[in-house]
Order: C-alpha cells, then sequence, then structure tokens
C-alpha cells in the first residue's frame, strides 16, 4: 500500500492500538468545580490563539469608539478634545467592557449549534462548569480590551489622577461587573436559536443601556424623564465609579451600587441560565 | 441473556406538536452492538440525548446502566460515551488539545492527559493530525476523532449516532472496524442508523423506528424471517414465456409471482425454500428455459417496506432535534 494523500498517510486503525487504548481502564477520580471551569477557560484561550480576528471587537472597537467621540464631540460637547478625553475615556472604558460582554452570547450559541456544548453537557462535570469556564475566557477578553483603551487613552493625554493603583481598581470593578452582566447573554443564548438573533437582541439592549447613561454627556441637558432612566442605569453608576476611581477619589456609594446590581444580574440571570441549561433540547 | 445496559418503558419526547419520541420500550442486553434502524425524523437522535441524559423525557422511563437518566443522570454521564453530531469536539481546535481538554475534564493531570490524548490519537490513526485545527480534518478523520473524544475514558456504554452518515466508503468501513473492535474488547454499542446494511452488518440486535415508535424488533435474521424466507428470481429464455411461467410458480409455491421490469423475469415472495426445486423442476416440466435464477435472503429495505409501508430513505427531513 502506498501512502500518497494526507488521508491515506494517516495510518489506518489498528487493533492492537484500539485494544489497549480501551483496556486502559484507568479512572480518575472527578476533578472539582473550579478545576473544570478553569480547564474550560483554558480553551476560551485556545481558540483565541487560534483564531485571533475574534479578538477584533476587543481591539478595534474600544479604539474606533475613543477616536471617533474624542475628536467628534470633544469640541463641541466639553470646548476641547483634551477637556472631553479626560471626561470620556472612562466612560469609553466602560462601554467597550459592556460590549464585550455580548461576546459571550454569541460564542455559546455558536457551540451549541456546533454540538460542542452537548459534548461538554454529556461529561460528568460540575454542571455550570462550561458557562463559568467560557465567563473567566472572557475575562481575558475584557482585560485585553481595558489595557488598549487605556494605554490608547495615555498616548492622546488622558491623565488620571488617581495613578496606577486607581485605573487597576477601576479596571477590576469593570471585570466584575462584566462577568456578572455576561449571565443575562448566556440566559438569552439559550433562549435564541442562531448566533445572529442572539447577535441582533444583544444590540437592541446594549444600545440604549449603554448611550442612555452619563457615558458620553453629562445628563443634566436631557428631558426628566431620561434623567430618570439614566439614573437607575446600572451603567450609570458604573461609569461614575470608575470615574471617581481614576480620578483619585473612592465613591464607595457609587461603588456600591455597582456590587449590589452585579450580584443582582447573577442572582436573576445565573438560575435562570442554568434551567435552560439543563433543560436545553 | 445478561443484564440489560438499557430498559426504556413508555419513552416520550415532543417538540411542541411533534411528537418525536412517542412510547419507546427497549431492552439492551450487555455487550455487543444493539442498532437502532429508522429514517431521519424516526425519532433516533431524540432516544440517544434522552438516554445520554442531554434531554428530559416528558413521560416513561429509562435506565442505562441501572441508574435512571433522570435522577442520576450523572451516575449515568461517568459510564457512558457519545458520539453523534450533536456531541462534537471543538473545530478551532486541534485533535490532541480536544483531547488533551477533556482528559482534564475527566480528572486526568497534565501529563498523563498528554499521554492519554497521544495514545487516542494513535490508535485512531490521527497522529499526524494531532497538532492540526479539527476544521481541517476530512470526514473520516473528523468521524475517528469523535470517536475517539468519547473513549477518553473507557466508557461502558457507547451511543453512536448516526457514525457513518455522509462518509465515503472507505471511511464508512474504518468506522465499522472500529466498532466491531470496540466490541471484541467487550464494549456495549448502541448505533443508530438509516442504513440497512449497516444495522445488518454490524448490530446483533435491531430495534425497527418509525415516527417514534418501535415497529420491530430482533435480531436481523429473525427480521427477516417476519417478512418470510426471501424471494425467488427466475430468468425466461423466451420473455413470451413469462405469462405461463407466472401461473405455474404461483401453482408450485401458492404465492402470486411478479413479473420484474427485466421483460424476461419474475420474481416471487416463498415461504418455504423447499419448494423452491419443486417449482424449477416444474418449469422445466413445462418446457419453459430459465437461464439464470436466484434465491434471496430479504434485504431489510424489503422488510422495512413491509413493516411499515413506506420505504427507508423517503421521508422527508425533520430530525433536527
Amino acid at each position: 500500500m502506498t501512502a500518497t494523500t494526507a488521508e491515506q498517510a494517516s495510518a489506518p486503525v489498528t487493533e492492537d492500538a484500539l485494544r489497549s487504548v480501551l483496556l486502559a481502564g484507568e479512572r480518575p477520580s472527578r476533578p472539582g468545580p473550579v478545576l473544570t471551569s478553569l480547564t474550560l477557560g483554558w480553551r476560551a484561550l485556545l481558540k483565541i490563539k487560534h483564531v485571533p480576528e475574534q479578538l477584533v471587537d476587543v481591539t478595534m472597537f474600544p479604539i474606533m469608539f475613543t477616536l471617533m467621540f474624542t475628536y467628534l464631540f470633544g469640541g463641541a460637547l466639553a470646548g476641547s478634545t483634551q477637556a472631553y478625553l479626560q471626561f470620556l475615556l472612562p466612560g469609553i472604558l466602560v462601554q467597550a467592557n459592556v460590549m464585550i460582554t455580548m461576546n459571550t452570547g454569541i460564542t455559546l450559541n455558536t457551540d451549541i449549534q456546533k454540538g460542542v456544548f452537548d459534548r461538554f453537557r454529556s461529561l460528568p462535570v460540575w454542571r455550570p462548569s462550561p458557562l463559568v469556564g467560557a465567563l473567566l475566557g472572557d475575562v481575558m477578553r475584557y482585560s485585553i480590551g481595558s489595557a488598549i483603551v487605556i494605554t490608547l487613552g495615555l498616548v492622546l493625554g488622558f491623565r488620571p489622577e488617581g495613578g496606577a493603583v486607581g485605573v487597576v481598581l477601576s479596571v477590576v470593578l469593570l471585570l466584575v461587573f462584566s462577568f456578572c452582566l455576561s449571565w443575562l447573554w448566556t440566559m438569552l443564548s439559550l433562549i435564541l436559536r442562531t448566533p445572529n438573533s442572539v447577535a441582533g437582541v444583544s444590540m437592541m439592549v446594549m444600545f440604549p443601556l449603554t448611550f442612555v447613561s452619563n457615558i458620553f454627556v453629562d445628563p443634566k441637558t436631557m428631558p426628566g424623564w431620561m434623567q430618570a432612566v439614566v439614573e437607575v442605569n446600572p451603567i450609570t453608576h458604573l461609569a461614575t465609579a470608575v470615574r471617581g476611581l481614576m480620578d483619585g477619589s473612592v465613591p464607595a456609594g457609587e461603588i456600591g451600587w455597582v456590587l449590589v446590581s452585579s450580584v443582582l444580574l447573577v442572582a436573576v440571570f445565573g438560575p435562570i441560565t442554568m434551567v435552560l441549561y439543563r433543560n436545553k433540547k | 441473556m445478561g443484564k440489560l445496559a438499557i430498559e426504556t418503558r413508555g419513552l416520550k419526547k415532543s417538540f411542541g406538536k411533534t411528537h418525536a419520541v412517542a412510547g419507546v420500550d427497549l431492552a439492551v442486553s450487555a455487550e455487543g452492538v444493539y442498532g437502532v434502524l429508522g429514517p431521519n425524523g424516526a425519532g433516533k437522535t431524540t432516544t440517544i440525548r434522552m438516554l445520554a441524559t442531554l434531554l428530559r423525557p416528558d413521560a416513561g422511563e429509562a435506565q442505562v446502566l441501572g441508574y435512571d437518566v433522570v435522577r442520576d443522570a450523572q451516575a449515568v454521564r461517568s459510564r457512558v460515551g457519545l458520539t453523534g453530531q450533536f456531541a462534537s469536539v471543538d473545530e478551532d481546535l486541534t485533535g490532541v488539545e480536544n483531547l488533551l481538554l477533556l482528559a482534564r475534564l475527566l480528572g486526568y493531570s497534565r501529563r498523563r492527559g498528554r499521554e492519554r490524548a497521544t495514545d487516542l490519537l494513535d490508535a485512531f490513526g490521527l497522529a499526524e493530525a494531532a497538532d492540526r485545527q479539527v476544521k481541517k480534518y476530512s470526514g473520516g478523520m473528523r468521524r475517528r476523532i469523535d470517536i475517539a473524544a468519547s473513549l477518553v475514558v473507557t466508557p461502558e456504554l457507547i451511543f453512536l449516532d448516526e457514525p457513518t452518515t455522509g462518509l465515503d466508503p472507505r471511511s464508512r468501513n474504518q468506522v465499522w472496524e472500529i466498532v466491531r473492535g470496540m466490541v471484541a474488547e467487550g464494549a456495549t454499542v448502541l448505533l443508530t442508523t438509516q442504513y440497512l446494511d449497516e444495522a445488518d452488518q454490524l448490530a446483533d440486535r435491531i430495534a425497527v423506528i418509525d415516527h417514534g415508535k418501535v415497529i420491530a424488533e430482533g435480531s436481523s435474521g429473525e427480521l427477516k424471517a417476519s417478512v418470510g424466507a426471501g424471494s425467488l428470481h427466475v430468468r425466461l429464455r423466451a420473455p413470451e414465456q413469462r405469462a405461463e411461467a407466472e401461473r405455474v410458480l404461483a401453482g408450485v409455491l401458492e404465492v402470486p409471482a411478479e413479473p420484474s421490469a427485466d421483460p424476461a423475469a419474475l420474481s416471487a415472495r416463498i415461504s418455504d425454500p423447499e419448494r423452491v426445486a419443486r417449482a424449477l423442476a416444474e418449469l422445466s416440466r413445462s418446457g419453459i428455459d430459465v437461464t439464470e435464477f436466484a434465491l434471496g435472503q430479504p434485504s431489510l429495505d424489503e422488510v422495512f417496506l413491509t413493516l411499515t409501508g413506506h420505504a427507508a430513505e423517503e421521508t422527508p427531513e425533520e430530525d433536527a432535534a
């Protein structure tokens, strides 16, 4: 037999080798939830390694938004682009992170479509591991996105009064909130049929959520009803908290708000997600 | 008969108005291959998904290896392996990464996991493709990595959902070899297929399923016997003698003989092979020259046609679930 093509070159299945792998009766003890979640987080990192173009949303979009908003609106809104950048950058950081969370749902839905998810569901592992693992992998994406926005901001002239400590603390707060918000998208991805519809619905939630907030402008000039919406939007509190931390203050009240809404997001969407996950058809 | 690997009673699952599985009773004994044969949309995949704990039954009970699929789902999961279009490996990762990922999830250390992954890739002839992304694999390689993925910890029971659908004959034969190899090592395999010859070749017992129900069950021989002993096919030298031959055959065999598409040929279902020799002798005595004759076991196609009233492959695709 001559081996010519790649397919033929791969040796046919040999009976002896098959027997030895089947007879290797090793039954390792079942790993705990932390290990399985981390392992599935590792999978998300491997996917970034193999498909780096999926990082477009964490790299190009934040850069685009920062540049566009600073130079389009800076002069008109704050008198100068420099002054606006000082106000906008923490907000853009929030927006970039919150936008990146959408990816969670789209990725998950793709996994469901392709059957990868059922492979994980068929394993005797802690049930939420595939979801938690995916979210842990996303923390890496948020970190990359944040680093890019902050670096670009510094290059353009953004100067955080809070120094490195303030910046790091605000990124940590962002990661916590993003991780919790992602459960909304995991829920959606289990309800909707295709990755496209997940993307569509996510956008519909995301645009009002990020724009009807204090990320881009001070809400003072908005009509009263809209100010009321802005006031209850958790994104507003997140942006205010991040601004405060970067500015060198500790806005305890706002941070408290963010943490409470984070807990609420997980408390509501976490269990719904798990029920949907268990009963996924 | 040994202990049962799978036992279901009145298993049901509906999706909206579609009764995908409408009361399935199965009794699958340990060791060997049990085939679930049916056309697209018959409810095969839905049944397997319930048995593999991926789908909760609406009604009925199912025990896999003695564990209830709903109450003891984790116990079932740790003992079965699953291969099918619905339980896939990650196409973005390489072969070795996929197997290492599963090995880690199942409790192997990093080092032992890597060894196990390498052994599996070697055994399945994928050693050279180990570091290639699975999306670049050919259909046959893809199916082999899918099977390997279900064997990372040797399971007591393996579900193979349509393992050869869409494969070329060579790759299909390789999958068959793998299945035979697994059975030789004492594995129990539940295999679904829409190919009659696949069930015929591999399965010790077969359940024929249609519209969510088991319509027949038995060994391939028993199923064939249930539709008669087979057919006698006869070809005549002179086509104009066919009408007379039909009369002769019908007289001896006591069943109607049917003309074939070939104007010189005809066939008859037979119940008793003994009569065939007499029928041929009678033809010769009547001065009818026979140029060819063949005695065929009924094919599973005929079995299916007899049981369901429709051919196996003609049902429209609806097995989306």
